[in-house]
């Protein structure tokens, strides 16, 4: 398959921390990525690299071939491909669930308002919230305010999508419906990198798991050999972390 | 009380009323276009122009209006500007309220969460999009109560007009007091022109204020 996604050695200190070490990164369409780790391992700041929320200091970063690291002005082209959802979902408290949705097609991409609100109205369906298409999002729980950042980040049919700890504010039950979601994108072939600390999960979407520590990958590979056989003591350790014996 | 008297001095009072609601209001006009680009400045951070609208703010929130209007009203006719006592008392108002104008409009500006700005711009969304869709129409739902308040006071600090001969409120009700002795009745009839003035404000500023929360914070 071919290469949506690359990055040659990127690098990012905050003062005199190095919170990414020369990491070096390669997606395949259609691929799911789970990138896992302990607090503070640079998770989110690489995923906020990607999307230029973080100025990246050294290395590259290709979006379909196209350099697209230290390129302010066309920052905003390369987002529109580049789908976010964040832990705090983030949605706009000051428009209805359809105008969340909506906003940026019409106004980035000058689409259409009544075809936009159409294929809202489709993927609002799909997650299942169609009848909370007029309310405004202090009247959602967080699991149903956290799909629609997802429908959100869609609707711009982004290349590639990337979930920065989106169940890390949930209760399990929510966790559950957002990941089902989730879970069906992977299944229709959209290229993810996803951030969690969702074990289970993680095992059943990626294609690829990696484990970060600082701001280096220590292993990476197939769920399988991952979470069954990992080859480093440090991964071990890390896994080891989630079970509990009496 | 002397009903009569009340009776005769009408006429004068709202006369004064008038005038003193259309100062107000060209003032507290001013001090709102004053304040929202002020505003604007201090949150872009523009170079320059936000030391100077830092130094206008401290002067002009740390001084009070009546040294202020003595300022202008003394002070222009000496740089060779003359106008209308009328005028002055607006502009005085209007720089006054300006600088509680601006503080109030920052304060919703930067009240706004970070991770709006971020959510928007992973959405593509330009910075000029970001601000006119996202941000300022938080941010004015979260400047209302401070603006309604600055409202109410500066409507009320009309009444130092009479001190550069304003025939407002304040300086007919002195003056007739002065000609006449009828303190009680004048007095009175102040306190019942002010509440007339300020209680529409105060309660459509509650209106608004509870119109605006709702909608984004449901209580």
């Amino acid at each position: 398959m071919e290469e949506i996604l690359r990055v040659n050695n990127l690098s990012k200190r905050f003062e005199d921390i190095e919170v990414l070490n020369n990491l070096s990164l390669s997606v395949k369409k259609g691929e799911v990525v789970v990138i896992v780790g302990p607090s503070g391992c640079g998770k989110s700041t690489f995923l906020r690299c990607l999307n230029g929320l973080e100025e990246i200091e050294e290395g590259e970063i290709f979006l379909d071939g196209e350099k697209v690291s230290s390129n302010k002005k066309n920052m905003s082209k390369t987002r529109e491909k580049i789908g976010m959802v964040f832990q705090s979902y983030d949605l706009f408290p000051h428009k209805t669930i359809l105008q969340n949705i909506t906003l940026a097609p019409i106004k980035v991409k000058k689409r259409k308002k009544a075809e936009v609100e159409e294929e809202a109205l489709k993927l609002l369906d799909r997650v299942g919230l169609l009848s909370k298409k007029d309310n405004y999002p202090r009247q959602l729980s967080g699991g149903q305010k956290q799909r629609v950042a997802i429908v959100r980040a869609l609707i711009m049919h982004p290349e590639v999508l990337l979930l920065d700890e989106i169940t890390a504010a949930l209760d399990p039950e929510m966790v559950r419906e957002v990941l089902d979601v989730v879970l069906s994108l992977a299944k229709e072939g959209r290229t993810m990198l996803i951030v969690t600390h969702e074990m289970a999960f993680a095992k059943a979407v990626a294609d690829r798991v990696i484990f970060l520590e600082n701001g280096k990958i220590v292993e990476e590979g197939s769920p399988k050999e991952f979470f069954e056989d990992p080859k480093t003591d440090r991964l071990k350790k890390f896994l080891e972390t989630f079970s509990y014996e009496k | 009380m002397n009903f009569e008297v009340i009776r005769d001095y009408l006429p004068l009072y709202i006369k004064a009323f008038m005038l003193t609601i259309k100062i107000g209001w060209i003032g507290i006009a001013l001090s709102l276009g004053i304040g929202v680009f002020s505003a604007f400045i201090l949150h872009f951070k523009i170079p320059i122009a936000s030391q100077i609208v830092k130094v206008y703010v401290e002067l002009f929130r740390n001084t009070p209006l009546l040294v202020q209007l003595f300022f202008v009203y003394f002070g222009l006719p000496k740089i060779g500007i003359s106008i209308s006592a009328e005028a002055y008392g607006a502009i005085g108002l209007g720089l006054l309220g300006g600088s509680y104008m601006t503080e109030s409009f920052r304060s919703g500006l930067d009240a706004v969460k970070v991770s709006q700005t971020e959510s928007a711009l992973a959405l593509g969304m330009s910075k000029g999009q970001l601000f006119t869709s996202v941000i300022l129409p938080q941010a004015v739902t979260l400047s209302v109560p401070a603006v309604v308040a600055n409202l109410i006071f500066l409507l009320k600090e009309t009444s130092v007009f009479s001190a550069i001969s304003l025939m407002d409120l304040m300086f007919t009700a002195k003056d007739l007091i002065g000609l006449y002795y009828n303190t009680t009745e004048c007095l009175v009839m102040l306190v019942v022109f002010y509440i007339f003035m300020l209680l529409p404000v105060s309660i459509l500023g509650s209106v608004i204020e509870k119109k605006t929360r709702f909608k984004m914070f449901g209580d």
